[in-house]
């Protein structure tokens, strides 16, 4: 299938969705809130950047990672390591004992900037730090444990695993990470005071960029070749290996791929949040990642968007009026989601309101050329119910998911 | 790490650390033998299973408390009771959940994954609004204070004593009925071949029923050992989720001398380095080993060799 031409793309369904998505963020939404709870959506969008590259990892792939937090984490922190050395410049704390190097390390007895620190004096190198740690930490993990066919269940634990290791290590090197208080105090981006009203807007309007870019390059995967092998590997994976093709290769891809999503939203989470701390990449958070991706649709990326904007929407009501409830309505959803509509909001939106359009706009004429979406979809849809319900799959067995 | 010691300090310090690492031996054996059941046998994961063991702690709880104000007299052996009435309603509770939700998501095992993780926030949230958010402990009978003196540096406290004789008895007894019983057989048969094991007449399903109320019911036995070492809050069962997770995976998933074996040497090695390093230097070092050990050799440590 050839992607359609621009002109075409506007009108097609696809496109339409893409709009909403677009007016809802850049129009009714800046205009129905005020500042403080636009910045609130936009953390809340920091999270669809992970959601995003769960859908590609584990919804079209197969690939469950419980490990998300740790590539947010990273790229947040490499973010927050920036903003805390323009914060601490040796006039700023002047009154520490050694002057020049971030308060926490002050407290901790440091005298020194850690090597690590150095590099993120400058910003570009943070930059590419923000997409680049994160994806060697996945290259290296990938290269691991695909090559060596670890997946399924076994992948999911040691990416938990991995998730533990780094929070554990966070919080006890406090002299080199700020500890379980995070960095915090962070004040200004090359000179440009991140806490103010104006600033924390131009940081929505940022994020919702950075998301469309996201949304563009995942749906550019999807719907190429490539994105076919990798929901072709979730079903078949053997199938797959014996047509000739490097089912670990793909693999390491699509997890890098989810790794920088997560480093880039981990990144802008610190800057419209304005600190980072270990809460937000532990097993718990990395976990809730999953379910803002589940919610949505596991095999849709704008279904993900929806996803984690409801999530975080209602876990900010319900915690801030019941807070004693919000623990069994986030059990309660991760168990229906799980067996009532295992493909989110997005499957029930195709199975009921989508049928409903269609007899609705069958009347437009202006629809002319055959519609791209339910070409592209189905396939997947379908594949995935096959692999439920496959007997020819062992279930059974251990490295298979 | 080991500048500034002689040999000799070197062995004691290995013998002292290794004894305490005895007690987080029998808490990973006693939680790793139910998770290897259900995930082993079945391929199920429970996330649930920390919550499953806090509940046998909380009916041990009740249960002295209601010795202590009822039956005084025959507090000193409430112990017993408790276990059993643990092991009932952890296993009630777990055949209750395997209808209800497992059972639907056996083929789809990342799933069972995020169910279970659900059913471990409800409740955890439960035991927060019924017990209150503060760890409440159990009094200890007579009996069991206490130590055994073993040489004058290392010391045996008779509770941990206890609980690690509860951690091997139960693990003997869940060698014997897998690999020693009629149930046990037939279990197995399902685990090699479903189609199969129906074919010659076995039911399959109430094989999983019983096999996951099974772990959920060794969950609340290892619940109610706790409770004679520690404290218990609402969110305690979640602290040893991932490593236990770790030791069944580690030791291979199906071989229960694997999960011991594992079990020991995670417990050992953490407990030691934890005399040279901080303990979250150590439990970090720990978890890498277990890690990378695990990317070369993912099937596990005793790996079953099963054609598949």
């Amino acid at each position: 299938m050839k992607t359609p031409s621009v002109l075409n793309w506007f009108t097609s369904r696809e496109g339409l969705y893409y709009l909403a998505l677009a007016a809802l963020l850049l129009v009714i939404l800046p205009l129905a809130l005020d500042p403080f709870r636009l910045n609130m959506v936009g953390k809340y969008l920091t999270y669809a950047f992970v959601a995003i590259g769960l859908v590609m990892c584990w919804g079209k792939a197969g690939i469950l990672s419980l490990g998300q937090g740790v590539f947010f984490g990273l790229g947040g922190y490499c973010m927050a390591m920036f903003l805390k050395l323009e914060a601490s410049t040796p006039e700023a704390t002047a009154i520490q004992s050694t002057p020049g190097i971030p308060d926490f390390m002050d407290w901790n007895q440091l005298t020194e900037l850690p090597w690590f620190w150095e590099p993120f004096h400058s910003f570009s190198f943070t930059l590419i730090a923000v997409i680049g740690v994160p994806m060697l930490l996945a290259f290296a993990i990938g290269l691991a444990m695909f090559t060596r066919r670890v997946g399924g269940v076994y992948f999911a634990i040691i990416t938990q695993a991995i998730a533990a290791i780094l929070t554990i290590l966070i919080i006890g090197q406090q002299g080199y990470t700020g500890g379980v208080n995070g960095i915090t105090d962070l004040q200004t981006l090359m000179g440009w005071d991140i806490r103010t009203d104006a600033a924390k807007t131009t940081l929505y309007f940022v994020c919702v960029g950075m998301l469309f870019l996201s949304l563009f390059v995942a749906r550019l995967v999807q719907n190429r070749k490539l994105g076919r092998i990798l929901v072709a590997m979730n079903a078949q994976e053997n199938r797959v290996r014996f047509s000739g093709y490097d089912v670990a290769a793909f693999k390491i891809f699509v997890f890098c791929l989810a790794a920088a999503f997560a480093g880039i939203g981990g990144a802008l989470f610190t800057l419209i949040v304005g600190f980072m701390s270990p809460s937000f990449i532990g097993i718990v958070a990395s976990i809730e990642m999953v379910i803002f991706c589940a919610l949505g649709g596991r095999l849709s990326i704008l279904g993900a968007v929806y996803g984690a904007l409801l999530v975080n929407a209602a876990k900010s009501g319900f915690s801030e009026s019941f807070p004693e409830l919000w623990p069994f309505a986030m059990g309660a959803l991760f168990i229906g989601v799980v067996l009532a509509f295992p493909n989110g909001l997005a499957g029930l939106y195709q199975s009921y309101v989508m049928p409903l359009e269609e007899r609705l706009f069958k009347r437009k004429p202006k629809v002319a050329k055959p519609e791209p979406i339910p070409e592209a979809r189905k396939p997947a849809t379908v594949e995935t119910r096959e692999r439920d319900y496959d007997p020819m799959i062992d279930h059974y067995s251990p490295e298979k998911s | 790490m080991f500048d500034g010691y002689t040999s000799s300090e070197l062995m004691s310090i290995f013998a002292m650390q290794g004894f305490a690492g005895l007690s987080l031996f029998s808490v990973f054996v006693l939680m790793a033998m139910g998770l290897a059941i259900i995930f082993g046998q079945m391929g199920v994961i429970n996330m649930a299973h920390g919550e499953f063991m806090i509940l046998g702690a909380y009916t041990t709880y009740l249960t002295s408390g209601f010795f202590q104000s009822y039956l005084p007299g025959l507090f000193g052996g409430y112990f017993l009771v408790a276990m059993v009435l643990a092991f009932l309603i952890c296993a009630a509770l777990g055949a209750l959940v395997e209808w209800l939700m497992i059972r639907h998501l056996y083929h789809r095992p990342l799933d069972t994954l995020l169910a279970t993780w659900g059913l471990s926030l409800i409740m955890q949230q439960a035991y927060r609004s019924i017990f209150g958010a503060r760890e409440v402990g159990v009094e200890l009978p007579d009996w069991m204070m206490g130590a055994f003196q073993v040489t004058d540096l290392v010391e045996l406290p008779i509770n941990g004593l206890f609980v690690m004789i509860i951690a091997l008895s139960i693990a003997v007894g869940v060698y014997l009925l897998m690999y020693r019983s009629g149930y046990g057989k037939k279990v197995r048969a399902v685990v090699q071949n479903r189609p199969m094991a129906e074919a010659v007449g076995i039911n399959s399903a109430g094989i999983d029923r019983a096999t996951f109320a099974l772990g959920c019911g060794i969950a609340g036995i290892a619940g109610a050992a706790f409770t004679m070492i520690g404290s218990t809050g609402p969110s305690s069962g979640q602290a040893y989720i991932v490593d236990t997770f770790l030791v069944v995976v580690f030791g291979g998933a199906q071989s229960l001398i694997g999960t011991i074996v594992s079990a020991f040497g995670i417990s050992q090695a953490q407990s030691t380095m934890e005399f040279f390093l901080s303990g979250s230097m150590a439990k970090v070092l720990t978890l890498l080993v277990v890690v990378g050990i695990l990317m070369l050799r993912p099937e596990g440590l005793i790996a079953l060799k099963v054609r598949r």
